[in-house]
């Protein structure tokens, strides 16, 4: 072997999604530096939906290709684009596209959810100033690309040092979204930090399970590494840890017990839209990436690995349920109930046969669809100051947030807009006062219980059935009990919205609220960007219940990984 | 009757199997379609069909009505054993192993349901059409009430569990938007709320139910499970049949989670008539009837449904007879009602066909009474006191016949439609099952007492009413109060229900009539047994005791004087007044212990947020709850919690290599 270099042949045609991706980013960040300031958001908005959009349609022209052959190994194996990589890709360029319409939403008053200055102390006057001046922080879009561009990368990769580097594009930029939220800023710079913590901690764990299985294979490809564990002979522990952290480290992405800690805090402190990307499009990748890593590296270790995957299921459905079931803030519910699921989307994994993949394909997407519809009217639902109180004294009632002296104009007439109105109290009555929202919330909710009809029943049924024909029949009935016990605390909300009166008032709710110097709950009426997505969101989920058959087949069809 | 003493067990092989369609029944799925499409017209067009959008209401479930008939003679004109029709609609979730169609099947008793529901439906729609005259949201009323006919229909067609499932949730839905339809009312609010959550109980039973059927049978449908009870163990079908028997209790409105139908009585009385006497409220005793293989297979699941059943029937009847709000007591009667059929259904195969032609006698005489009552109310200004009645016979004289039919069906007069059906279950409680003469004692008392009974609080009801003397002065805004007889558009289906009530039992049994017609569904019984009592004796006993009821309340309600306020009573009356503590017991077991749960648990929730939001909050963490413990806020615990999860998981991996 000589030390000459030879440049691998690269089918640059089947990475077009990640490179149309990664490249806006790249121009994102340019924009931000030489466009002007005015022109920045229209700028970044345009790039970021056409770059996803056009991942979509990319995804799209591929797929013939893939579905004539069965898949093209890449980058001298660092990529693998096949059926799964393809649905994949396309799932998360979808639900990305999505919320990055639910993020460029702006109040009537032209506030995002995102802080104006993120360099700012929380409550120092450069922050005020900051507000006043009508800043924004646009480098959130090009953000959200790299971690998109991550995602993408994630389920299609081929070998151990390309899944951590794409772990790592994906979860930097996020690290840094979650800490961006424009209200209770502590709360969320929190949120960040512990999110990083803890992230760079699973990363640890990760790297040091692709340092033992490259001790053991002597290669970092899925491929070797798969080939090697029915060749290599007595280095059984080295193997079988390594495998452990490589799974743990992807637990830990997809939310399950017990490296699920993080969920609940994070999804609660980040800003809105950032944490329904954060729930659906994270899940989705690294769901793709555990699916390639069970199928394709481990199946030979399947006995050995069944009972821990099989205890973290069910640990992970039975924490989110019960846990679920106890939450006060919404946000919080939400992150349980994605905990939950992400049991639920377990026991299709664990299933191990073609089935258990095309089952697992079509739950991320009906899941991401409704998380993503519901974290978007999460950010919509705003508390509302009282009355004709001087702003003054509703900075006082509403405690240490100084950031939300809002929209003080309209302040005489109807009290300004305030954060979300995230307590799941503060949602009661909403049915009866805006209930096209509140009935498409509920569209949302019924899908995460699993109610025939909604793109959530087709999904569980699809991954139960998988499981039950994989063996894993107890699994099943964990999973259906489960739900069962979830749909209480999925039924409660609705309860609230239609049947319980708005808290503090009975036949003229809002004036007897604010005149006690309460905020009330409010929808704010917006650019529309986000009832956009929502709308998508909920078709989607009414058709993937109604009419499921050609997304069924078409996952089906793609659920063939290729070594 | 003498064919009911010589029944008794089965021959299972004369249930039919399924034929695919053909024919007219092919357009089977236009029942479902037409009502569905008028409620989604009718919502999306919005105000602008607020002139006719009433009538197009009452046109939709008509036409259904008549593709109905046009499926009946169909079938009629088929071999009996060709009768079992499924149509297949669509693949609805080819996942793998497991697909799921979607389709409806056309039998004589979906097909017995579609026309009690088009029918009586129909008519209740044009009541209403009156009734509702008034009110600004009449469309809407008219939208819900068409989903509500589309959502039934589906839920009798189905043609498996599943597909039953989406219409069991959609009449769920169309029934608490029409309870709740004046929701700015609490009461209503409240109401709907409570019915939404005894039905979430009862619906539990049913997705746990599917669940084991996709164990043990490995799919949903009617076919496939039905084919295969005689491969299951019995512990498996006893827990079939049990949960099964949980989601018909929710909603049918059977003991335990009997206390929603009282408080559903604050919707618009023609809901009440249609939703919660004649259709929704049956749907329990045909997933009984439906899944008869099943409760054939495990006699002990048949008797807690007899039990549960006979419980129901006592318990309506005695809080019946001490309601004093019209509607009340007729919502009791419907329980106590429902309760024979469940009764006769638990009997097994000798009663199937009795709960199913009980339930049809039932769907008319009870929806003629509550329109009747509706009738009154209308005339009485919203009245609903029946103290604050007496003497209407002479001022609605159509009210007062219409009602008199019902009351007489019901009563079990010879030879008014309850006679027919309801003697027939009585005679079938007398008759030993499983061998054992004990029950035929007890099923057989209850069943006669329960006739006593509801013959003591329906002429209650009736000569409160409209005999005695008037005790109503004025209305509710000082004016003189002016009892007076409906519009046409509400008498006439109050008449057509009334010929019904005193017709269509004969009709029905005449040459074995529909119990016959019942056979490819409920199969045909063939052994000899007979009742424990003769035949003649049951029934002297059972018009005696009728008879008793009527004298009893005609010598309290028509010729005594009737005080304006309830007198104190004894204990068991003033117990049924407030429906027998259901409410005290119900939140003493479910409601409270949850409100304390929560309760502790909101508190460690909010240290947890508290904790969480300032970041340095005190450290406060018990070890009395497993949430607050690792849901700290603080990153080391959570990272602790990572590292335990790995060494533990490593343990379960590694320790079977070493």
């Amino acid at each position: 072997m000589t030390g000459s270099f030879t440049a691998p042949a690269i089918a640059w045609a089947q990475l077009t999604p990640v490179l149309l991706v990664l490249g806006a980013a790249v121009v994102g960040v340019l924009v931000e530096a030489f466009a002007p300031m005015r022109l920045r958001r229209p700028l970044q908005l345009t790039l970021s939906l056409l770059a996803t959009a056009g991942a979509l349609v990319a995804v799209a022209a591929l797929w013939n290709g893939v579905r004539a052959s069965g898949g093209t190994v890449v980058l001298g194996g660092s990529l693998i684009v096949d059926g799964p990589t393809l649905v994949l890709q396309g799932t998360i360029a979808l639900l990305a596209l999505l919320s990055i319409l639910v993020m460029a939403d702006r109040t009537e008053t032209g506030e995002d959810a995102f802080s104006p200055q993120a360099a700012a102390v929380p409550g120092s006057d450069y922050e005020e100033v900051a507000r006043r001046k009508g800043l924004s922080q646009t480098e959130v879009y090009p953000l959200v690309l790299f971690a998109t561009g991550g995602m993408l990368i994630f389920p299609a990769t081929g070998d151990l040092l390309t899944l951590f580097v794409a772990l790592e594009v994906l979860s930097l930029p996020l690290y840094l979204l979650s800490g961006l939220a424009r209200r209770r800023r502590l709360l969320s710079q929190e949120a960040s930090m512990k999110y990083f913590l803890l992230g760079a901690f699973a990363s640890a764990i990760l790297l040091f399970g692709i340092a033992l299985l490259y001790g053991f294979a002597g290669s970092i490809r899925y491929a070797d590494i798969a080939a090697a564990t029915h060749k290599v002979v007595g280095l059984d522990g080295l193997l079988l840890a390594g495998a452990l952290m490589v799974l743990v480290g992807l637990l830990f992405k997809v939310g399950a017990v017990p490296f699920h800690a993080w969920t609940p805090d994070v999804y609660q402190g980040a800003p809105t839209p950032i944490t329904g990307f954060m729930a659906a499009c994270t899940k989705v990748a690294a769901f793709g990436a555990l699916l390639r890593m069970v199928y394709v590296v481990l199946p030979d270790l399947k006995w050995d690995l069944a009972p821990a995957l099989w205890a973290v299921a069910i640990l992970t459905i039975v924490v989110g349920t019960v846990a679920g079931l106890l939450q006060t803030d919404i946000k919080r519910m939400l992150a349980y109930s994605s905990i939950a699921h992400a049991g639920f989307v377990l026991t299709g994994v664990i299933a191990l046969n073609t089935q258990g993949v095309s089952s697992v394909l079509f739950y991320l997407l009906a899941y991401g669809a409704a998380t993503v519809g519901a974290f978007g009217i999460v950010s919509l639902v705003r508390e509302r100051s009282a009355v004709a109180v001087p702003v003054a004294v509703s900075v006082g009632a509403v405690g240490s947030r100084s950031e939300d002296i809002g929209e003080a104009a309209d302040v005489a007439t109807q009290g300004s807009v305030l954060g979300e109105a995230t307590q799941v109290s503060q949602w009661a009555g909403l049915g009866r006062t805006h209930p096209v929202l509140a009935v498409t919330f509920t569209l949302f909710l019924l899908s995460f219980t699993g109610i025939p009809l909604t793109a959530g029943f087709t999904g569980k049924f699809a991954v139960f059935s998988a499981a039950v024909a994989g063996g894993a029949t107890g699994l099943a009935i964990v999973g259906v009990l489960a739900s069962a016990a979830a749909a209480f605390f999925y039924v409660r909300v609705i309860v609230l919205m239609f049947f319980t009166s708005p808290a503090g008032a009975d036949a003229d709710g809002a004036a007897a609220a604010g005149a006690s110097g309460q905020p009330t709950t409010t929808v704010v009426t917006s650019e529309g960007f986000a009832v956009v997505a929502i709308a998508i969101c909920a078709v989607l989920t009414v058709l993937l219940g109604v009419v499921p058959g050609p997304v069924l087949d078409l996952v089906t069809e793609a659920a063939k990984f290729i070594p | 009757m003498s064919t009911v003493t010589t029944l008794a067990l089965v021959g299972q092989d004369t249930i039919a199997a399924a034929t695919p369609a053909g024919g007219v029944v092919a357009l089977g799925w236009l029942l479902v379609a037409l009502p569905a499409l008028s409620a989604a017209v009718l919502l999306l067009a919005g105000r602008r069909s607020d002139r006719w959008g009433h009538w197009l209401g009452v046109l939709a479930p008509g036409l259904s009505f008549v593709v109905g008939l046009i499926a009946l003679t169909e079938l009629l004109g088929r071999p009996a054993a060709e009768r079992v029709v499924d149509l297949h609609l669509f693949s609805w979730i080819p996942a793998g192993a497991f697909t799921l169609d979607a389709g409806l099947r056309l039998d004589p008793l979906s097909l017995t349901f579609v026309l009690l529901v088009t029918f009586v439906g129909t008519l209740i729609h044009v009541y209403s059409v009156a009734y509702m005259e008034e009110d600004v949201d009449r469309r809407r009323f008219f939208a819900y009430l068409n989903l509500f006919v589309a959502a039934m229909l589906l839920l009798v067609l189905a043609d498996s569990y599943l597909l039953l499932f989406v219409g069991w949730e959609g009449v769920g839905l169309a029934s608490y938007l029409l309870i709740g339809f004046w929701n700015h009312r609490t009461p209503n609010a409240v109401a709907a709320k409570k019915a939404f959550i005894a039905n979430r109980v009862g619906d539990i039973g049913l997705l746990v139910a599917m669940m084991i059927m996709f164990s043990t049978f490995g799919g949903v449908s009617f076919t496939t499970v039905h084919a295969g009870v005689a491969g299951a163990s019995k512990g498996t079908l006893t827990a079939l049949g049990l949960m099964l028997l949980l989601a018909a209790c929710g909603k049918s409105a059977q003991f335990p989670l009997q206390s929603w139908l009282g408080d559903a009585m604050a919707g618009p009385t023609p809901v009440s008539a249609l939703i919660h006497a004649a259709t929704m409220v049956t749907a329990g005793v045909y997933l009984i009837v439906r899944s008869a293989p099943i409760f054939d297979a495990t006699p002990d699941a048949r008797l807690v449904v007899a039990i549960v059943g006979g419980i129901t029937l006592l318990f309506g009847a005695i809080v019946g007879a001490a309601k004093d709000d019209i509607k009340k007591v007729l919502a009791a009667s419907t329980m106590s009602q429902i309760g024979y059929m469940m009764l006769a259904a638990g009997l097994g195969p000798i009663g199937y066909a009795f709960a199913i032609f009980h339930l049809v006698t039932h769907g008319f005489f009870k929806a003629g009474m509550f329109l009747g009552a509706g009738s009154v109310m209308h005339g009485m200004d919203d009245q609903v006191d029946m103290r604050r009645f007496g003497g209407l016979g002479r001022y609605m004289k159509i009210t007062w016949v219409t009602f008199m039919a019902g009351w007489l069906a019901i009563l079990g007069i010879p030879p008014f439609s309850g006679f027919w059906s309801k003697d027939k279950i009585i005679e079938a409680a007398f008759m030993p099952v499983d061998g054992s003469p004990w029950r035929a004692w007890v099923f057989g008392t209850v069943a006669l007492v329960g006739a006593g009974l509801t013959a003591f609080y329906m002429s209650r009801l009736f000569f409160m009413t409209f005999e005695g003397s008037k005790r109503w002065r004025e209305r509710a805004d000082g004016s003189a109060q002016h009892p007076h007889e409906a519009p046409r558009l509400m008498t006439v289906p109050m008449i057509v229900l009334a010929v019904g009530s005193v017709a269509i039992g004969f009709v029905l049994q005449l040459g074995g009539g529909l119990t016959g017609w019942l056979e490819p569904v409920t199969g045909r019984v063939e052994h000899e047994a007979s009742a424990v009592l003769p035949v003649w004796l049951l029934m002297v006993l059972t018009l005696a005791l009728v008879v008793a009821g009527v004298v009893l309340a005609w010598r309290q309600y028509a010729t005594a004087t009737v005080p304006l306020t309830p007198p104190r009573a004894t204990v068991l009356t003033r117990a049924a007044r407030v429906d027998l503590y259901q409410d005290e017991v119900n939140d003493a077991l479910l409601v409270e212990p949850g409100q304390h749960l929560t309760r502790s648990l909101v508190y460690g929730d909010a240290q947890v947020v508290d904790g969480a939001f300032a970041g340095l909050a005190k450290l406060t963490v018990g070890l009395g709850s497993v949430v607050r413990t690792f849901q700290t806020g603080y990153a080391r615990t959570y990272a602790a919690t990572m590292l335990v999860g790995v060494v533990v998981l490593a343990v379960i991996v590694l320790a079977p290599r070493f």
